[in-house]
């Protein structure tokens, strides 16, 4: 089946090349970092969680995404979305290695990774996060590949997967659940960080990952639709798009929650990181200008993505989805985890600026997650589109 | 060992007594008992997770009253420590870089939480030691994924095991205190005088005040309390003993703690 992504036209190659160069240019950083210690990037003992863990919280919630479709197509038989599920499966499995790959660029000591298992700490966060992950990794691997086998093995006459299958797969959806509140409990049950210590961030990150997913999945789809002839359908892209809408909605909602609750109660401590990110603190602003624009182009994309108009046509629909997905990715990509270090706990402000190696090795694990969803979406488009020939 | 080991079966038994059965003992045992679960159950058990609780109070007036005690506490420590001293070009302090166990605060960094509304214009001049708490509830260790840094059971110190450490550093965003510094980059080309009797640290693991554990073993006092000579401003000792002169400093004196709402319970109290 792999021999599937070998095979492609030049634009594909001219794709992988260009990602293979990015993954290239984060590898020279990474083994400069890895040389020269953390220090290597702009965190600091003030703000001591960069880039790598934001990125890895937003990825743990693009692979919670996937649930979006597998619930309504394997819970509810909504078959609309039987061509696009699997693309919901193999993007989940790109987004957890980014995760792994994220977590180990962040580590001081990454030759001691091993430590999770070999002492396993069931009162760490962490170690059930180590668990939910690579658990969640393994059952899309799983499904997805067997899924695809299946077809594979006999393009001419459709055979339905193996029986056995199916517990993986029913297993899978509240494994989606798990990986996003696990993430959200390394925050949430942290005392003394005002700005996560609250009750709704795991719902929080269900919400805004169950509209990030999906909204990166309706503009893949719409770019594969062109660049092969493998079309996901108009009944599945506006299923997922109202999807799209409600959890992006709910995720607005609980920001407004969290903005009642702090400056209702008037309490310094929950107030402080929500000024910091919209109005600055102290002079300290550097991430007043992407919040605000966070939440603007989030709100654009929630009234495009409304009207029928633009969300009946697809480049405008397409435009809203990457609006969307791009809004919920500085929201929580960089605000809720680089925000929640600033004031410190001794009430000092440290700005946080990553360095160029930082953003380059950033960069490349982004390109590394790009070519390992390109060639699983590759092998799966090819076996699909020979099914139906 | 023998005595603390007794000392543990005592406790573990009076549980079992209690009729909490075995899984309570396994969580003795495994020292993850709350101190208010053993007292509903055996009024008169430890009120502690560990055999000794190690605390110290700081004396905040007296460091006022001893210009320059407050930086021969944090030198002693951290020469004795071989903490790595990161400057900028200019001489100040690499606020990037930097580690440090022990340091000079103002009070209201310390306790942002305390009023500062028309508080005493003195307290502002005033050195407030700031170090780790060796809490009774160490956020930081329950964080930890690999048990790097563990509440010793005998003493209470919160420790740190170097060579397990896997630079996460969950524990510095579990700690309420800022107590922990992480490794940034290679630590001993910046040390100033090496102590060969206290090992160096490597790049990319977390460290933090240890209560001078390693002097505590010899018989020692810790390093800033010897600093500190006849002044007592700085005075150490056993919180769970009510015979120690901390424990009697503390029930007679008004002390305070960093963010005790937090529920970390700290050992560390402060006179202002």
């Amino acid at each position: 089946m792999i021999e599937k992504a070998l095979t492609g036209s030049s634009k594909y190659w001219a794709w992988m090349a260009f990602l293979a160069v990015l993954v290239g240019i984060g590898a020279l950083s990474y083994s400069q970092q890895f040389q020269y210690g953390l220090g290597y990037t702009g965190m600091s003992r003030d703000v001591s969680w960069g880039l790598y863990i934001s990125q890895f919280t937003f990825m743990v919630g693009v692979a919670a995404g996937g649930v979006m479709l597998v619930l309504p197509y394997y819970i509810h038989d909504f078959k609309a979305f039987h061509r696009i599920t699997i693309l919901g499966e193999f993007l989940a499995i790109a987004a957890v290695c980014m995760c792994l790959m994220f977590i180990i660029a962040d580590l001081g000591q990454p030759m001691r990774l091993m430590n999770v298992l070999l002492h396993p700490t069931p009162h760490s966060m962490l170690f059930w996060d180590m668990i939910v992950l690579n658990g969640y990794l393994f059952l899309n691997l799983l499904v997805g590949w067997t899924l695809v086998h299946a077809e594979y093995k006999s393009p001419h006459r459709p055979v339905p997967p193996p029986k056995w299958i199916k517990p993986f797969i029913y297993l899978s959806i509240p494994w989606a659940v798990s990986i996003h509140t696990v993430t959200a409990f390394l925050y949430a049950g942290l005392p003394g960080r005002d700005f996560w210590l609250t009750a709704i961030m795991a719902p929080r990150f269900l919400a805004s990952a169950f509209a990030a997913g999906p909204s990166l999945l309706v503009v893949m789809a719409l770019i594969i639709k062109r660049v092969t002839k493998f079309d996901a359908g108009q009944v599945a892209i506006q299923k997922l798009v109202t999807i799209i809408t409600y959890a992006a909605l709910m995720n607005f909602f609980f920001i407004a929650m969290e903005f009642f609750t702090a400056f209702y109660s008037n309490i310094p401590g929950h107030k402080a990181t929500l000024e910091y990110l919209f109005w600055g603190l102290d002079g300290a602003n550097s991430l007043v200008p992407w919040m605000r624009f966070s939440m603007f182009i989030g709100a654009i994309a929630m009234v495009m993505i409304l009207l029928p108009k633009t969300r009946y046509n697809e480049k405008t629909l397409g435009v809203a989805c990457g609006m969307l997905f791009i809004s919920l990715w500085i929201d929580k990509g960089l605000g809720l985890v680089l925000g929640g270090f600033v004031p410190s706990p001794t009430e000092y402000i440290t700005q946080y600026y990553p360095t160029a190696g930082e953003l380059a090795i950033t960069v490349g694990v982004w390109a590394a997650g790009f070519m390992i969803v390109t060639v699983l979406y590759k092998i799966a488009i090819s076996v699909r589109l020979n099914v139906e020939n | 060992m023998d005595s603390q080991r007794r000392k543990f079966l005592k406790m573990a038994g009076l549980t079992a007594v209690a009729g909490m059965g075995a899984p309570a003992i396994n969580m003795l045992l495994k020292g993850e008992v709350r101190a208010s679960e053993t007292e509903a159950s055996t009024a008169p058990a430890l009120p502690t997770k560990s055999v000794k609780r190690l605390g110290m109070v700081v004396d905040v007036n007296k460091f006022g009253a001893n210009p320059g005690l407050a930086q021969k506490c944090v030198e002693a420590c951290h020469s004795i420590h071989n903490v790595p001293d990161f400057r900028n070009p200019d001489g100040s302090i690499d606020k990037k870089d930097e580690v440090k166990w022990i340091w000079a605060e103002k009070y209201e960094h310390t306790f942002p939480d305390a009023s500062q509304y028309k508080r005493n214009v003195g307290l502002e001049e005033l050195p407030v030691m700031t170090f780790c708490n060796h809490c009774d509830d160490p956020p930081c260790v329950r964080a930890c994924p690999t048990q790097a840094t563990f509440k010793a059971k005998d003493s209470g110190i919160v420790m740190m095991d170097y060579h397990r450490c896997i630079g996460c550093r969950f524990c510095m965003a579990a700690c309420p205190y800022g107590a922990r510094s992480f490794n940034w980059r290679d630590p001993r080309p910046f040390i100033k005088k090496l102590n060969p009797d206290f090992p160096t640290r490597m790049r990319g693991v977390v460290e933090k005040c240890t209560f001078c554990a390693e002097r505590l073993a010899v018989g020692k006092i810790p390093a800033c309390v010897e600093a500190t000579g006849d002044t007592k401003a700085m005075v150490f000792g056993d919180l769970n003993d009510p015979n120690s002169e901390i424990s009697k400093i503390l029930a007679s004196t008004f002390t305070i703690q960093r963010k005790p709402f937090l529920g970390t319970k700290p050992s560390v109290f402060y006179i202002i």
